[in-house]
């Protein structure tokens, strides 16, 4: 009955609550936590949250110059990574078309005329494991040295072309396959009339074997630096707990939880964390802008009309999120380190 | 409200600041704890406060054991209990009204609730005029007044001080004295650790007696039974 009462009207005075009735509650912390469950223990709880994450931001923009400098090293931690990562996924893309176009270059003898490359041509792509072949005489050949190269005018001093014919053959699909393609490159080797038989396989599988050691490595310096910013975030909060060492004295002496104490340390972590990752994106968005235009002449010159991607918008959600992460994680461990120490004396 | 069984401190450095100690407290009654320095009044506060443990005997408050109890739910113990230090332990870049406003931030009170009740207890102290102001640009007498209205803010039904008139003249210790009075009339247990004998004498209510980490006089029924 007693009890019933206590917890219908909250607010009812504590000091109007005789001694039998407290002492029938079973405990001090059930007594406490049902009183507040009472009122909204939920709707509380998000308050709390709500409080202490403007609280933390309010001491991050109160000391900007600090906190702008832990942000700008965090930011640098979290954009290089990704800015790699970005670099990786543009070589990727840019090979990407690469991949299904196993090709074979015969280059015929050079006496072979015109008319007889043709007719070889022709037997080849009569053989059943070849799509396509196609016939590049030296004239066409020269005339896309000349266009590409810019050596055109050394070409004039040339008295007679000095290219030979040249069959380009692509396998069918299922003779593209790696053990497939290597009897058929030897096959065609062995033709007579062939000088020279290229697959122009064997740069694009060192290239994929590059590009995984820079994935592996782009992931490794990934972990290093996001132990960095783990401690960085753990650093900073470490002399906010520090600072305000007689605040957190005086809270748990009326009462306050360490849930609520640790609060506003864990939301700063979580600020910094974000706010680096921002800071990162926009380094990288800006290294990007600043590499946009060489990159555009590059490809520009290999006739390619490839353009540098920027971070996805999934990537730009992972930095941010890791930033985040990283950023409470410091905190909390921060702050299990270090809050326990305070106690009131 | 308070009970004290057999309770006794050591501290590791050596000494046993307080030994044996029976005493027994009723619900709203109102107490002075004396004795010269050093003979245990901060030690036994620290006990109440759960500041400190005791090493040995059962301290009992409001109902419930202290040596029986855990880290976590301390806390939720502090938060019946209203304490005053004779330093104020007030936050200093914090205005009054949010000094006082703490504990119910802490205790997860509505926003208007908050409002009323600090409005409520600074004018108790008679300070609603200062609620915009910082700790230190007050005198040490207000200041002491803003400690008893955070330790009021969220009616516990116990109260303990200690020295609150520690560096206040005889004047304004009197004034502070009577607050403590007032709530005691409204039902609020008090314990007030002072060395003030002429204020204690004047203020005609039970007195404690520490000597030498001993109770010597008023330990209360339970106490003077076994003494």
């Amino acid at each position: 009955m007693a009890r019933q009462a206590t917890r219908r009207s909250p607010r009812r005075s504590a000091t109007r609550i005789t001694p039998s009735e407290r002492l029938s509650k079973r405990g001090a912390s059930t007594g406490t936590v049902r009183r507040l469950r009472g009122k909204g223990w939920l709707r509380g709880y998000f308050k709390g949250h709500f409080q202490a994450l403007f609280l933390s931001l309010g001491r991050v923009s109160r000391n900007p110059l600090s906190s702008l400098m832990t942000i700008a090293v965090i930011g640098i931690a979290l954009a290089l990574p990704a800015g790699l990562h970005v670099v990786l996924k543009n070589v990727q893309s840019v090979s990407a078309g690469w991949e299904d176009a196993v090709q074979i270059s015969l280059f015929l003898n050079q006496g072979i005329e015109a008319v007889e490359a043709t007719r070889i041509a022709k037997q080849i792509s009569a053989m059943s494991s070849i799509e396509e072949v196609v016939h590049v005489t030296p004239q066409q050949a020269l005339g896309e040295f000349r266009q590409y190269s810019g050596f055109g005018d050394a070409l004039e001093v040339l008295d007679e072309n000095p290219l030979p014919n040249v069959l380009l053959v692509r396998p069918t699909k299922e003779a593209s396959e790696p053990l497939q393609v290597e009897p058929l490159l030897h096959e065609l080797r062995n033709l007579p009339s062939v000088e020279m038989a290229q697959l122009d396989m064997e740069w694009l599988k060192r290239l994929y074997a590059i590009m995984a050691i820079g994935e592996r490595g782009v992931l490794v310096l990934a972990v290093l630096l996001a132990l960095a910013v783990l401690l960085i975030v753990g650093n900073t909060i470490r002399l906010a707990i520090q600072n305000h060492r007689d605040e957190i004295e005086v809270q748990k002496l009326i009462g306050a939880t360490d849930a609520f104490i640790q609060r506003p340390f864990l939301y700063s972590g979580l600020w910094q964390g974000v706010l680096g990752a921002v800071m990162a994106w926009l380094l990288v968005t800006l290294s990007l802008w600043l590499l946009h235009g060489p990159v555009q002449q590059l490809s520009l010159l290999y006739n390619s009309n490839f353009s540098l991607g920027s971070l996805q918008l999934v990537g730009v959600f992972a930095v941010l999120a890791a930033g985040g992460l990283l950023g409470l994680l410091g905190a909390w461990l921060a702050v299990g380190r270090h809050l326990r120490d305070i106690e009131p004396t | 409200m308070i009970h004290f069984e057999n309770v006794g401190k050591r501290y590791a450095e050596g000494g046993e600041a307080l030994s044996g100690i029976n005493l027994q407290l009723d619900a709203g009654e109102m107490a002075f704890l004396t004795g010269h320095s050093g003979a245990g009044k901060s030690t036994m506060l620290k006990l109440i406060g759960l500041i400190e443990r005791a090493s040995y005997g059962q301290v009992i408050i409001n109902g419930k054991n202290f040596s029986k109890l855990g880290r976590r739910h301390i806390p939720y113990v502090r938060r019946d209990i209203g304490i005053i230090f004779q330093n104020h332990k007030l936050l200093n870049d914090r205005t009054v009204f949010d000094n006082v406003a703490l504990p119910l931030v802490i205790a997860g009170q509505p926003h208007r609730d908050i409002q009323r009740r600090v409005h409520a207890s600074l004018d108790k102290v008679g300070l609603l005029d200062k609620e915009r102001m910082l700790p230190l640009s007050l005198s040490g007498g207000e200041q002491q007044r803003v400690g008893i209205a955070r330790a009021v803010v969220n009616k516990p039904p116990l109260l303990v001080a200690d020295e609150p008139t520690g560096n206040l003249d005889p004047a304004l210790s009197a004034e502070i004295m009577n607050l403590f009075a007032e709530f005691n009339q409204v039902g609020v247990t008090v314990l007030i650790a002072s060395h003030d004998i002429e204020l204690i004498t004047r203020m005609d209510k039970r007195v404690l007696v520490l000597d030498k980490g001993r109770l010597v006089d008023g330990a209360g029924e339970q106490g003077e039974v076994q003494q």
